[in-house]
């Protein structure tokens, strides 16, 4: 259970004569949560896109369950099962929550309503939103045929967490989904997170929440100046050390907790 | 690995599962009713049929409501592929140029003998191929509809003149009958024309809501990088919708010679805004992502009727005009409205 499911190394990323990551490594295991944190400017974010196939790198390699992975935009990533959250919801507004949660995966009818006549599966495809929705204990959508822009942005970011889940075979990857949450939102997308984590999908979560990635995550990756600064564990270290190492006010511990 | 929709669902034994009582779900049904985009234009469109009828003596008859369709069927046909583009978040300003030049293309060629069934092909060829050119320059390179179709209308509007500065007389034949023959049901008369531009308004409604590319053509206009993200290719979509309604346009173009057999470069003037004022009055929102195919018939329909019924109550045409406009800029006002209140 507790093998490498995604995995990088040494990698760069440049933009121009900036160095935004600097040989960076990054490991994410089978049923975990691994929060990502970092300063401002640390490039965590480059690293993260690399991950998701968002930008691609200038040197270093991606594994995914050991085998090397070359992605060259965001649908290469997600064919191979990692589904990414992003801070500004990937969501088209005036369609309802199943055509949102289903938006490029569109399932069509069986036969030739779906062969010839391009029908789609409306009914199966709410059905399966349905199901989703139940199976992550997601109870505050009234309906799953509402449009989104009828949803606060609390909703929506459920919505958009539940669509990564459903689709995340591998890993799903957060970014910054409590920004703009109150308290009460926040604790159910952390609740949504574990759920995720207890269905056997990692999670990768990039936050600058800090009690937030102490509550959920099993792991800390630190970023500082382009690289993994340490790895650490939320039981073994103080909120402040944490920020201390991130801030570089503190010396990262040696070894990469496990 | 099982199917990834269910292969959570069986690992996460104790979830709550959401229930819709029968009082929310009647709310949602009627909310559904009340947010149905066609509910406001249809509505407008029997308002204003039922005050012509009362006020005027002629309105209602069959002659009259039978002219008022088949003069919806050229400019409707145009205004559907306007109504796609606009959905992406566009504008067309040159569809009217396009058909145009489709209609001299067809007529010189049917007039040289070429053959009817070839003149039909060159026809659809430069329309849908000058969609093309829009649609690859919008979506390749980026650069904002509006000012691609200016420049492709300035353009057109000059090739055409260059292409032939007379009229072309098309004789009555099998291209002409193609859309301007019909039956008559007692008096009311089908033209092909009519039937064809009612299908195409269902056709093009079933593509938009289900299939798979209408919903994408609904993304792309939405948030296109959300679209872009979720793993569309947004620029497929874009080039698919300016080559349909190019051919859309061509459609126009056969359907303009049922209506009449000359041709000519200054045909048509108000034909491009003419289809911006059905899409905006069918409630399709220029901000792109909302609006549907049956709206923009009817915004058709309703300019006819308000031109119809206003002259027939012996208004000066001049005030026709002045009606339109309020109603453009009303249609467009309630659109802005509404989507404030949505955020």
């Amino acid at each position: 259970m507790n093998g490498t499911v995604l995995e990088a190394r040494g990698i760069v990323k440049r933009y121009g004569h900036v160095t935004a990551v600097a040989g960076a490594d990054f490991d994410l295991r089978a049923g975990e949560v691994l929060a990502v944190i970092g300063d401002n400017g640390a490039g965590k974010s480059s690293l993260i896109k690399v991950l998701s196939g968002d930008v691609l790198p200038d040197a270093g390699e991606v594994l995914l369950d050991g085998e090397r992975v070359h992605f060259r935009s965001p649908h290469d990533a997600q064919a191979a099962g990692i589904e990414t959250v992003y801070q500004d919801l990937a969501m088209a507004p005036a369609l309802d929550i199943a055509t949102n949660l289903f938006l490029g995966r569109e399932i069509r009818r069986k036969g030739p309503l779906g062969s010839v006549l391009r029908m789609l599966d409306v009914k199966e495809m709410r059905r399966q939103s349905r199901e989703q929705m139940d199976a992550l204990g997601i109870t505050t959508l009234q309906s799953i045929t509402q449009p989104v822009d009828s949803l606060s942005g609390g909703q929506r970011q459920t919505v958009a967490v539940a669509r990564a889940a459903a689709f995340g075979r591998k890993v799903v990857i957060m970014d910054e989904p409590t920004a703009a949450l109150g308290v009460r939102e926040s604790k159910g997308v952390l609740d949504l997170i574990r759920r995720i984590r207890d269905t056997g999908i990692p999670v990768v979560l990039i936050s600058h929440d800090m009690p937030a990635v102490f509550e959920v995550a099993d792991r800390i990756h630190i970023h500082r100046l382009g690289r993994r600064a340490a790895v650490v564990r939320p039981g073994d270290h103080h909120m402040n050390e944490v920020v201390g190492i991130m801030t570089g006010a503190l010396p990262p511990p040696a070894a990469v907790a496990s | 690995m099982a199917d990834p929709v269910t292969d959570p669902v069986q690992s996460a034994g104790a979830a709550v599962v959401v229930r819709e009582s029968s009082g929310t779900r009647v709310a949602t049904a009627v909310d559904h009713v009340f947010r149905n985009p066609v509910l406001g234009p249809l509505a407008a469109l029997v308002l204003a049929c039922v005050a012509f009828s009362l006020f005027t003596d002629n309105f209602l008859s069959v002659d009259n409501l039978s002219l008022i369709l088949q003069q919806s069927v050229v400019v409707g046909t145009l205004a559907l592929g306007q109504t796609l583009i606009v959905l992406t978040g566009g504008i067309d300003l040159a569809n009217g140029a396009i058909m145009v030049l489709g209609t001299l293309v067809i007529a010189r060629t049917a007039a040289a003998a070429t053959g009817q069934v070839t003149a039909l092909l060159l026809g659809l060829l430069v329309c849908a191929g000058l969609g093309a050119v829009s649609g690859l320059i919008v979506s390749r390179l980026g650069l904002p509809p509006f000012i691609v179709t200016l420049g492709l209308l300035t353009i057109l509007q000059a090739a055409s003149r260059l292409y032939t500065r007379e009229t072309v007389l098309v004789e009555e034949g099998p291209l002409t009958l193609l859309s301007g023959g019909g039956y008559f049901l007692g008096r009311f008369q089908v033209t092909a024309g009519v039937v064809v531009v009612l299908l195409s308004v269902l056709v093009l409604h079933y593509a938009l809501t289900r299939t798979a590319w209408g919903r994408h053509v609904y993304a792309v206009g939405n948030n296109d990088l959300a679209a872009k993200r979720t793993g569309i290719d947004v620029k497929r979509v874009l080039l698919s919708v300016y080559v349909l309604a190019g051919a859309l346009y061509a459609l126009a173009a056969l359907q303009a010679f049922g209506r009449s057999p000359a041709t000519s470069p200054n045909a048509f003037p108000t034909a491009n805004l003419d289809t911006i004022t059905a899409v905006v009055i069918g409630g399709t929102s220029l901000f792109g992502g909302r609006g549907t195919v049956l709206g923009t018939y009817i915004g058709a329909l309703i300019v006819l009727v308000l031109q119809s019924g206003l002259t027939q109550a012996g208004i000066d045409p001049l005030y026709q005009n002045i009606v339109t406009g309020i109603l453009v800029i009303a249609a467009v006002a309630l659109d802005s409205i509404t989507r404030r209140r949505a955020r």
